[in-house]
């Protein structure tokens, strides 16, 4: 492990010169011979019965080739809950509900045909928050559950419930308590590159889905399921994952669009493709999921936690995706960030006529962690300790087992707090402040801090958690991985590229990555939950060692040598000590393989991690390590107008061990953009449930000109499961950025803000409010 | 209705027949097959389509192809030279780390080639304000600035 190539070293993205070069192919690049395009029609009410549909016009209009409605298709159950279908029947609940589409020789004849199609509603009152639908005599949303008996609330009935240890017993002995309600809201993903698809039946009906998936093989089961309803139940179908233009969770879910665009390919015999528009892609791409958090939690008179106590209330939307079970990582702050012994932890899903959410870079941890982190101030206050202080006696250590029985392996929450506080000058701002100087008035100063736990070692929300991996020597010294790792921008190619060259000992020009394609490469859950980097370089190892054992075994024909005593460094295979005695890779390989009965060198391998379902009461080792880290930011909250200005933005995160800092930088930087976002600007405006901001002059993401000066801190504390001590970082550096914002908020003006995003209306409202 | 145009593309002259209503994006991607500028809104407002236009970055989703009559087009595909080497800027773009989904990027090289050229040594601000109408949602922008600013250096 001493002398380590590539592993932790700056090396840049293999992807790179295709990216900077424009010749990588997205799906917005990618025609078929032959290929029609799709345009979908979504609903003009939140919830309306649909009388009728008319498609003539539209049927009749030149180069039409399909037009297609709920009647024209067989019922394709989806969703996490199988409660939504690609075409809506009868009735929408949304306006992002899909009534019918269209195929077309050309985009534009596709959607004027789109406008064409006239459709007769019976609009329906709708409900627009939980707590509506919540009410007495609300409209049903559904009229059946998922189990198809008749549905008696909107509530969606799921299961999170959890508690440790004995809250009660602990609320008894807290000397101080606090407690507060938080909202969060609807947040876009706004991956630059819009959402779209080809779908393509070959004269077998073997289906190939052209697609930016991050869970190919998931997808490819939905797919077959859908092939199946079509009576295509011997079909094939082979996903081929293009060039990703950002994922951040929103390819999690298989979506209504990828079903219509394989209808519409069935329906003409002709490969299809759905490419969606700006406008859409708000409109039509489910959204994080908003909370309502009522979070109590107490101390005793030391400062350490005896309890906390959440009570969420989520807006499911109109239809069940993966927003739904984000509750099941809410939990993972709710229980284990900090040592707290008793813990309570229930969400009410609530079925509404907004659009649906689903997965969101985080999975649900940044609603929850913006509870947790500033009723943590809130609590340090009352109890009159720092709020660094507070958070450093309360900090999880490695070795702990947690109430939700996390097993707590590494840990450098500790160490990253306390370089965040130094970072920020925290004890000069603490000394400034008791001696008066610091800046108030119109343009008060503060600080704020925010930390964060995460799954750093995989997630197993299945039952298998795993990753399968080929690797295939060739004649030429070369060696191609076959992975099913999905790359959606942050580099896990690149990571895995390193990790293979090292482990296999390989010059990393020598390592091709093949991937994307379910036909060639093995099965993986799943680019979510930061495990790519963790799971496939692990697999990479465990591979590695599989090809070394057969490449050894021959080299030790070939050398006279005891195989147990090679080994092999960028391409040279060597007995122990002594490397000037190497015997080229190549030079085995090829008289391994031309001699009669010649072999060739290939190794397969399937990682799955040791971590464990959550069991019914909720608990259990979800990761096999987690990953931790701490933000603080220094504001300048300018009273007259509410504007919230960053000074100083400190990021640390417990890595296990940077494979590559570069990358690792990159995904704090970007992510705490993304957490600031949230915190500050971003929100996806909907009025009776219709989109008032769905384009990018409107809904407001940060530019480079909004300079958030991010200072990324890596903390390596070498996890005993990890690749190389490494853990996953994928989401953990959006997590903590709205309560560090909040709480430096507090700090400069003394006002608690509750509800993201915090725009400058907002805390200008909140300033009036404690000035009355 | 479709217009007969001139102009010259990565420095080859070229002719086309345009349609009065097409997008110079539309025009390049479909005609030319130069797919490296992305349609990212169709609205100008992203930046993923920018190409320069005589020495100016523009939104190529909103501007006519046929105004680009007569007038010296840039794409991301003419930077690297004739044997392949990266341009400066996408050689920067690469070490940095500016790169990670790289649907923002063609459209990023662009406006920081049209700055360089106009600017040799521009300061952070200058940068920033040359990309700030190109969003992207990876990066956090602090690694391609960082890049910007490292191949203004490196460039003679």
């Amino acid at each position: 492990m001493s002398e380590l190539n590539y592993v932790g070293k700056r090396i840049p993205r293999s992807d790179g010169a295709k990216k900077v070069t424009g010749q990588a192919i997205y799906i917005n690049d990618l025609k078929r011979p032959g290929m029609l395009y799709g345009a979908i029609l979504y609903s003009r009410y939140p919830h309306a019965l649909i009388k009728s549909i008319d498609v003539s016009r539209a049927k009749a209009l030149p180069g039409v080739r399909a037009v297609i409605t709920a009647d024209d298709v067989p019922e394709i159950p989806i969703g996490f809950i199988k409660d939504n279908r690609p075409l809506k029947k009868g009735k929408v609940r949304s306006m992002r509900d899909e009534i019918a589409a269209v195929a077309a020789t050309d985009p534009d004849i596709a959607a004027e045909a789109v406008s064409l199609i006239k459709v007769e509603y019976e609009p329906l009152p709708g409900v627009f928050t939980p707590e509506e639908a919540l009410a007495e005599g609300a409209p049903l949303i559904h009229d059946l559950d998922f189990k198809g008996r008749p549905a008696t609330s909107n509530k969606v009935k799921l299961p999170w419930k959890l508690v440790c240890g004995d809250p009660d017993e602990g609320k008894s002995r807290a000397k101080h308590v606090v407690e507060h309600e938080y909202r969060t809201t609807f947040v876009s993903h706004c991956c630059m590159g819009a959402s779209g698809v080809v779908a393509e039946f070959d004269h077998d009906k073997n289906l190939t889905m052209y697609s930016i998936t991050q869970i190919p093989y998931l997808a490819q089961g939905d797919y077959l399921e859908a092939l199946k309803v079509l009576g295509l139940g011997r079909s094939k179908v082979r996903v081929l994952c293009q060039t990703i233009g950002g994922g951040f969770g929103s390819k999690l879910d298989t979506h209504c669009y990828e079903f219509i665009a394989i209808l519409l390919s069935f329906a003409t015999g002709k490969p299809v493709k759905i490419l969606f528009s700006r406008e859409e892609e708000f409109l039509a791409q489910a959204t994080r999921q908003p909370t309502i958090t009522r979070i109590s939690q107490g101390c005793d008179e030391n400062g350490r936690l005896t309890f906390r106590e959440i009570k969420m209330l989520l807006d499911n939307g109109a239809y069940t995706s993966w927003g739904a079970t984000t509750p099941s990582v809410m939990m993972v702050p709710a229980s284990s960030l900090y040592r707290v012994p008793n813990v309570f932890y229930d969400a009410d899903i609530v079925y509404t006529n907004n659009l649906y959410s689903q997965a969101f870079r985080g999975y649900g941890n940044p609603q929850a962690t913006f509870a947790v982190e500033c009723s943590m101030d809130e609590l340090a206050e009352a109890a009159g300790i720092d709020p660094a202080e507070f958070r450093l006696i309360n900090a999880n250590q490695p070795g702990e087992t947690s109430p939700q029985r996390f097993q707590i392996t590494s840990c450098g929450l500790s160490e990253c707090i306390e370089k965040v506080r130094d970072g920020l000058g925290w004890d000069q701002h603490l000394a400034a402040k008791a001696a008066g100087n610091h800046a108030t008035g119109s343009k008060a100063r503060g600080m704020g801090l925010a930390s964060l736990i995460h799954v750093g070692g995989g997630a197993r929300v299945y039952r298998s958690d795993g990753h399968g991996m080929i690797m295939k020597l060739d004649d030429f010294g070369k060696l191609s991985v076959f992975t099913g790792a999905v790359e959606i921008g942050q580099g896990t190619e690149s990571t895995l590229r390193q990790v293979v060259a090292e482990s296999v000992g390989l010059p990393i020009e020598d390592v091709n990555i093949v991937s994307h394609d379910t036909d060639i490469c093995p099965w993986d859950v799943g680019t979510h939950a930061s495990r790519q980097a963790f799971i496939s370089c692990n697999a990479a190892i465990q591979c590695a060692g599989e090809l070394k054992k057969k490449l050894f075994a021959l080299a030790g024909e070939q050398m006279k040598a005891d195989p147990a005593e090679l080994e092999m460094r960028e391409g040279s295979i060597f007995r122990k000590g002594a490397e000037d005695q190497a015997m080229p890779l190549l030079k085995v390989l090829k008289r391994a393989h031309f001699s009669t009965q010649g072999k060739m060198v290939m190794a397969e391998t399937f990682y799955d991690p040791p971590n464990e379902m959550l069991d019914k009461e909720m608990k259990g080792n979800l990761s096999c390590s987690w990953a931790f880290g701490c933000h603080g930011v220094e504001v300048e909250v300018d009273t007259a107008t509410g504007q919230v200005k960053i000074l100083n933005y400190q990021a640390a995160h417990d890595v296990g061990k940077a494979l590559n800092p570069l990358f690792i930088e990159g995904q704090i930087y970007g992510a705490a953009v993304m957490g600031t976002g949230m915190a500050l600007t971003e929100e996806l405006r909907l009025d009776h449930g219709k989109v008032m901001n769905g384009s990018f002059t409107d809904y407001k993401l940060l530019t480079a000109k909004d300079v958030l000066p991010v200072t990324p801190i890596i903390v390596e504390t070498f996890d005993p499961a990890g690749p190389y001590g490494a853990k996953g970082i994928g989401e953990p550096g959006c997590v903590p950025s709205s309560p560090a914002i909040a709480n430096a908020i507090y700090d400069a003006i003394g006002v608690r803000m509750s509800e993201l995003p915090m725009t400058p209306e907002r805390v200008l409202k909140a300033i009036k409010e404690k000035n009355r | 209705m479709k217009k007969h145009m001139q102009f010259i593309l990565n420095g080859h002259e070229v002719t086309a027949e345009a349609d009065t209503r097409q997008s110079l994006l539309s025009l390049l991607r479909e005609e030319f097959e130069l797919t490296g500028a992305k349609e990212g809104c169709g609205e100008g407002e992203c930046g993923a389509c920018t190409v320069i236009v005589d020495g100016l970055a523009v939104n190529s989703c909103i501007m006519p192809a046929l105004e680009a009559s007569g007038c010296r087009v840039e794409t991301v595909e003419g930077l690297a030279g004739p044997d392949g080497s990266l341009h400066p800027l996408q050689q920067a773009f690469v070490d940095f780390g500016a790169v990670q989904c790289g649907f923002c990027t063609p459209g990023m090289v662009m406006s920081a080639k049209a700055l360089l050229d106009e600017d040799a040594a521009p300061d952070e601000e200058t940068i920033r304000t040359a990309i700030e109408g190109n969003l992207c949602r990876c990066t956090g922008y602090k690694q391609i600035v960082d890049a910007i600013k490292t191949a203004a250096e490196k460039m003679p």
